[in-house]
């Protein structure tokens, strides 16, 4: 299939910067650039909004801080107050997730080559994400409670009979954990970016046909406008889905026994 | 018509694995009626469970992805 028309050809990583240690390719790629870019953006972001520390917070302001609270406000609910000495970890991911996604619905970005990468389409980036998550939730869970944090596979109030079952099911829904975190990220971003890349390739093939078939591609480009609606919603819910499956994990790490 | 026979299974069960999001839809439209039918009995209590109604979506949504990953497995990988 042609480069333009071949819709998982937006996810390939190119080097932009070839370099490799010891037979190990370390490039900067267009993937780290995008990485970059994002956490670059998000601190340029935070510190101009919160440089003047007004006490009636202007426009800019107003967002800094309504995202703080929102992401306090979902800690708050689902890991309890103490779970607030992990705001810097949760609010770290969801702005990085946040970020990425949103650069990648960018068809076009000042980098090279000038096209758009969703670094999150990647499998690897996120499952090195859920790997932070979930060592921090097994290092603090452990550290915290010790064999208690055992508890956590065996719900209290269940017969006798059934209790090896419900460990079973526990710990494998616990191992699960850290590919159902990573791999829904990744699929929504790399279904959805397919997604636009077919129906944009819709419009493409029927202008080529001519005549009346070029008049019906107004139909795919409605959708794609659709679409791309719909992918900025999800752009920003996964990010949420992300980070509040997060605080519910670590609320797991704080309190193991439920 | 050319190509062999595991071009033609890899194809026909992707097709095969898509059917499993089938469940995942009935179970994310399942949520959102129930959320719903809830949310307008008792608007006053719609909003704290916003956070339960997101993370419900977010693990069956799961198994669904599962599925649409098996099928992208067999397309691009295998």
């Amino acid at each position: 299939m042609a480069d333009a028309t071949n819709p998982i050809e937006q996810f390939q990583i190119k080097p932009i910067v070839d370099f490799s240690i010891a037979g190990y390719d370390l490039s900067f790629t267009n993937s780290s650039y995008f990485m970059v870019a994002a956490v670059l953006l998000i601190v340029t972001l935070l510190s101009v909004a919160t440089g003047k520390r007004a006490l009636v917070p202007g426009r800019a302001q107003s967002v800094a801080e309504l995202t703080y609270e929102f992401v306090a406000g979902m800690i708050r609910s689902t890991a309890g107050p103490d779970g607030l000495r992990f705001f810097p970890l949760v609010f770290t991911l969801f702005a990085f997730v946040l970020m990425s996604n949103m650069l990648g619905m960018m068809h076009y970005f000042p980098a090279p080559g000038l096209k758009g990468f969703t670094t999150t389409s990647h499998l690897i980036v996120t499952i090195g994400l859920a790997a932070i998550v979930m060592s921090v939730v097994v290092g603090y869970g452990v550290y915290k409670n010790g064999f208690g944090f055992l508890k956590l596979f065996v719900p209290s109030g269940v017969p006798a009979a059934v209790l090896p079952f419900v460990v079973l099911i526990e710990v494998i829904s616990f191992l699960s954990r850290p590919i159902s975190l990573s791999v829904r990220l990744f699929a929504n971003m790399l279904a959805g970016h397919i997604l636009l890349k077919v129906f944009a390739g819709f419009i493409v093939m029927l202008g080529a046909a001519g005549g009346a078939w070029a008049a019906l591609g107004i139909l795919p480009f409605f959708m794609v406008v659709a679409i791309t609606a719909l992918e900025f919603l999800v752009a920003f819910l996964q990010a949420y889905v992300f980070a509040i499956l997060t605080c519910i994990y670590l609320s797991d790490a704080l309190h193991p026994g439920h | 018509m050319d190509g062999n026979i595991a071009e033609m299974g890899k194809f026909i069960g992707a097709g095969l694995a898509c059917l499993g999001m089938l469940g995942a839809a009935i179970g994310v439209g399942n949520i959102f009626g129930s959320f719903l039918q809830g949310a307008l009995r008792n608007p006053g209590a719609a909003q704290q469970q916003f956070g339960n109604l997101i993370f419900g979506f977010a693990v069956t949504e799961a198994l669904g992805i599962f599925s649409l990953l098996i099928a992208l497995l067999l397309l691009f990988v295998v």
